[in-house]
């Protein structure tokens, strides 16, 4: 049996025209390269390098950096070592050891809680599965070690206070009607600690009071 | 989906109860004893009523189980008629061998040393049925059900496979001098990633070459085996890690039609745009990466800048500029930002220039034009053998894109062009590619003016979507489901599923098969630049050294995927 022929048996290059032998295309090229030169040269601001460190590119209020354990208005860690965010980590990354807490309504707190920054892939998923909003990201991408057992970072590397600071956060649980606020924070129109100072004042849940 | 159903007349050739036909949930699927399996498949392709052209996908799966522990999972697609179907071969562990489907379709070559490689499943008459993705010194074959995940191996230097690409038959004396076997890779700029070619030269002529894959791999169905099925989607970011959303929304999308669920309106039209997006910021990838390669630097930084403004859109999605992990089965995982829209349509008129440019610049430039056309040419036929799908094949003349063959999400809704160009060389693949980048922008520009659709970007199913953060702190009930869905996962129905969009440089499918609990039971890719890169020696041979960097670079070779 012949096999069926259906598809191009063979191949038909691009076949030059009179000006592409002629080299003239290479004049319009020239043109480009020129054109950018003379704009990149007298406009300011059309360089699309930026100066890292001293200039950073500007991330969003969404940006998956290093983690974030909250801290309730007492300063003792919001975390209730439940270990769901070790548990929905695809890198096993996340240590925790629990420890028992006096107080009956929290029951546990984490005494050991470690990331390995090496294995962490930073894709958000302990954001995700903590039911306490105890970790949540930040936006700093500056995480070089010297070593590998610094790249192991514990609780008191990892805390930081009831108050964050708005402008180095990253990914964290969304609500709808916060994003619009997050996206203004972003752009320095809201003073955004004195919102959390007043949420800790007058808030009742403290479910979200680190969420700001 | 459309699927072969009527039994074609060739199966009446073959003894009773050889070809056993099964339901499936995407295509038809047909059980064979593996006595008949090379007939039949030569039969398929020659026939004219079945014509499966196109080995898409062969893979195993273990079932420890059953008395025959091992199935050989052969995908085939007909180009021509637009048919699919599965095959699934039984074979047993004391005598785990199949016949070399090599010489019906020449893209079973690496494919089939992948199943040797993974599941020990051998080939007679394969001509080179050796180790592909894993060291030469590693012992078992990884996907085996009794393979200890954790297992860990010391592979040392010496037991290196040492290619020795083969000698032309005639070979003369005056030759020998100048004949010599060079490396090129796995640690060079120019190879990618970690791709390593051994070539044999006759002067700058490059006689005969050997390919060396497997630097990158990193066991990404095996550990899919150990995660929950949400948690494998950071994984399939690391396949194409030039357009990673398209990965997540190829594997959500088989495990939503595997759950029966549909992603909701927003969540699918976010989607398409993002897909689109990243499509271009592949082609620009892969074309700048072409003519950095040909010598032609400034394009190279014209055509990275719409990457690096794709990147800052997709990082304010999803919070991420490379590995997004955005989708989610079901949806998405975040709601778009505020300002999506206009960002996209910033994006709309910033790229087009960046294009233009780099046209100006090289599309007839006589030293580009020398460097590529007629380089590496291969017909469409030849190119459908070898498994091609993608802006590759659709340069050699073949007009097969899933957008157009199998429209899903969003694309049936839009009007566009699939480019086709009948050069089949790397000036071709060049200019196919810098067409469908100004197609995704006309496709995305079609979207954005439909409008976007209002509601959630997750389904509302409490057992596949984590509740939201206020749900889970007030009701019990969500706190309840959020607990099951992170320390559970998902639960999909048993089946097997295989579901394909169309990746950046190919077909993209994924052939997932669940026993019913809350991790996948196999997952496999199906990496559309595996086929191609099995081509590469036989691209490259008579060209020059030069023309085989330049080759490489038109095929968009992406070493995630390809080792994965």
């Amino acid at each position: 049996m012949s096999r069926p022929r259906e598809h191009p048996r063979a191949v038909v290059p691009y076949r030059y025209s009179l000006g592409d032998k002629l080299y003239l295309p290479l004049l319009v090229g020239l043109w480009v390269t020129l054109k950018h030169f003379v704009r990149n040269l007298w406009t300011r601001g059309s360089q699309v390098t930026i100066q890292y460190p001293e200039q950073r590119r500007d991330y969003s209020h969404r940006y998956r950096g290093q983690h974030i354990l909250t801290s309730r208005p007492d300063g003792s860690l919001r975390c209730v070592a439940c270990f769901l965010c070790a548990t929905a980590c695809p890198a096993d990354c996340i240590r925790i050891e629990a420890g028992e807490q006096p107080d009956v309504n929290i029951e546990k707190y984490p005494v050991v809680y470690e990331i390995d920054l090496l294995r962490c892939v930073f894709c958000g998923y302990c954001v995700d599965a903590c039911p306490e909003e105890a970790i949540i990201m930040s936006n700093n991408y500056d995480m070089a070690f010297f070593d590998r057992e610094q790249s192991i970072v514990a609780i008191e590397d990892l805390q930081r206070p009831f108050v964050l600071d708005p402008s180095r956060l990253g990914y964290r649980p969304s609500y709808p009607e916060e994003e619009a606020k997050r996206a203004e924070i972003r752009q320095g129109l809201f003073d955004l600690v004195e919102e959390a100072k007043h949420r800790q004042g007058g808030s009742g849940s403290g479910a979200r009071a680190a969420s700001v | 989906m459309p699927t072969v159903t009527a039994t074609p007349p060739l199966l009446e050739r073959y003894p009773e109860g050889s070809i056993l036909p099964q339901e499936g949930l995407d295509q038809p699927a047909w059980v064979v004893r593996r006595e008949i399996l090379e007939d039949l498949a030569r039969d398929l392709r020659d026939h004219p009523e079945t014509r499966f052209d196109l080995l898409l996908d062969l893979c195993g799966v273990d079932f420890p189980e059953r008395s025959e522990r091992f199935e050989a999972v052969y995908h085939l697609f007909s180009v021509t008629r637009k048919e699919r179907l599965r095959l699934k071969v039984p074979v047993s562990e004391a005598e785990p061998v199949l016949p070399s489907l090599v010489d019906v379709w020449k893209g079973a070559n690496w494919f089939e040393r992948e199943a040797f490689d993974l599941f020990g499943l051998r080939f007679e008459g394969h001509p080179n049925l050796r180790r592909i993705l894993t060291h030469e010194g590693f012992q078992g074959h990884p996907l085996r059900k009794d393979y200890d995940p954790a297992r860990r191996w010391v592979l040392t230097e010496d037991k290196v496979y040492r290619p020795r690409p083969q000698q032309p038959v005639e070979e003369e004396d005056e030759d020998l001098f100048e004949r010599m076997t060079i490396n090129i890779g796995p640690s060079h700029p120019a190879m990618h990633g970690t791709l390593r070619v051994v070539a044999t030269l006759d002067g700058e002529t490059i006689d005969a070459s050997e390919v060396e894959i497997g630097y990158l791999h990193r066991c990404f169905e095996k550990m899919s085996e150990t995660h929950t099925w949400q948690q494998v989607i950071p994984y399939t970011d690391r396949l194409n890690y030039c357009s990673s959303f398209i990965n997540n929304v190829a594997y959500c999308r088989t495990v939503e039609q595997m759950l029966g669920i549909e992603a909701p309106p927003r969540a699918v039209w976010a989607r398409t745009i993002l897909s689109e997006f990243s499509r271009i910021m592949d082609h620009c990838v892969c074309n700048g990466s072409v003519l950095v390669d040909a010598g032609a630097l400034t394009n190279f930084w014209y055509l990275f800048q719409p990457r690096e403004e794709i990147y800052g859109l997709l990082e304010a999605c999803s919070g991420a500029r490379l590995t997004v992990a955005y989708g989610r089965i079901g949806g998405l995982a975040a709601d778009l930002p505020p300002d999506f829209e206009d960002r996209c349509r910033r994006l709309l008129e910033t790229i087009p220039p960046f294009l233009d440019d780099v046209d100006a610049l090289v599309a007839h430039n006589r030293i580009f034009l020398d460097r590529s056309v007629g380089v590496a040419a291969i017909s469409g036929e030849e190119a459908v053998n070898w498994g091609w799908t993608g802006p590759c094949l659709r340069a050699s003349g073949v007009g097969y894109d899933v957008r157009k063959a199998y429209p899903y999400d969003l694309y049936d809704t839009v009007e566009w062009e699939m480019p086709v160009f009948q050069g089949g060389d790397v000036y071709d693949r060049y200019r196919v590619r810098m067409a469908e980048a100004r197609q995704s922008l006309a496709i995305i520009r079609q979207l954005l003016d439909s409008g976007m659709p209002e509601g959630p970007v997750m389904v509302e199913d409490p057992h596949v979507a984590l509740p939201s953060k206020e749900a889970a702190y007030t009701q019990m009930e969500s706190m309840i489901y959020h607990f099951k869905l992170i320390m559970d996962g998902i639960q999909v129905p048993a089946g097997e599923c295989y579901s394909m969009v169309e990746g950046a440089n190919g077909e993209l499918g994924f052939y997932i098969v669940s026993d019913g609990s809350g991790k996948p039971y196999r997952v496999k890719v199906r990496p559309p630049c595996f086929p191609i890169f099995s081509t590469f020696s036989r691209l490259i041979r008579g060209g020059t050294v030069s023309d085989a960097i330049v080759t490489l670079g038109g095929l968009n070779v992406i070493a995630g995927e390809l080792d994965r």
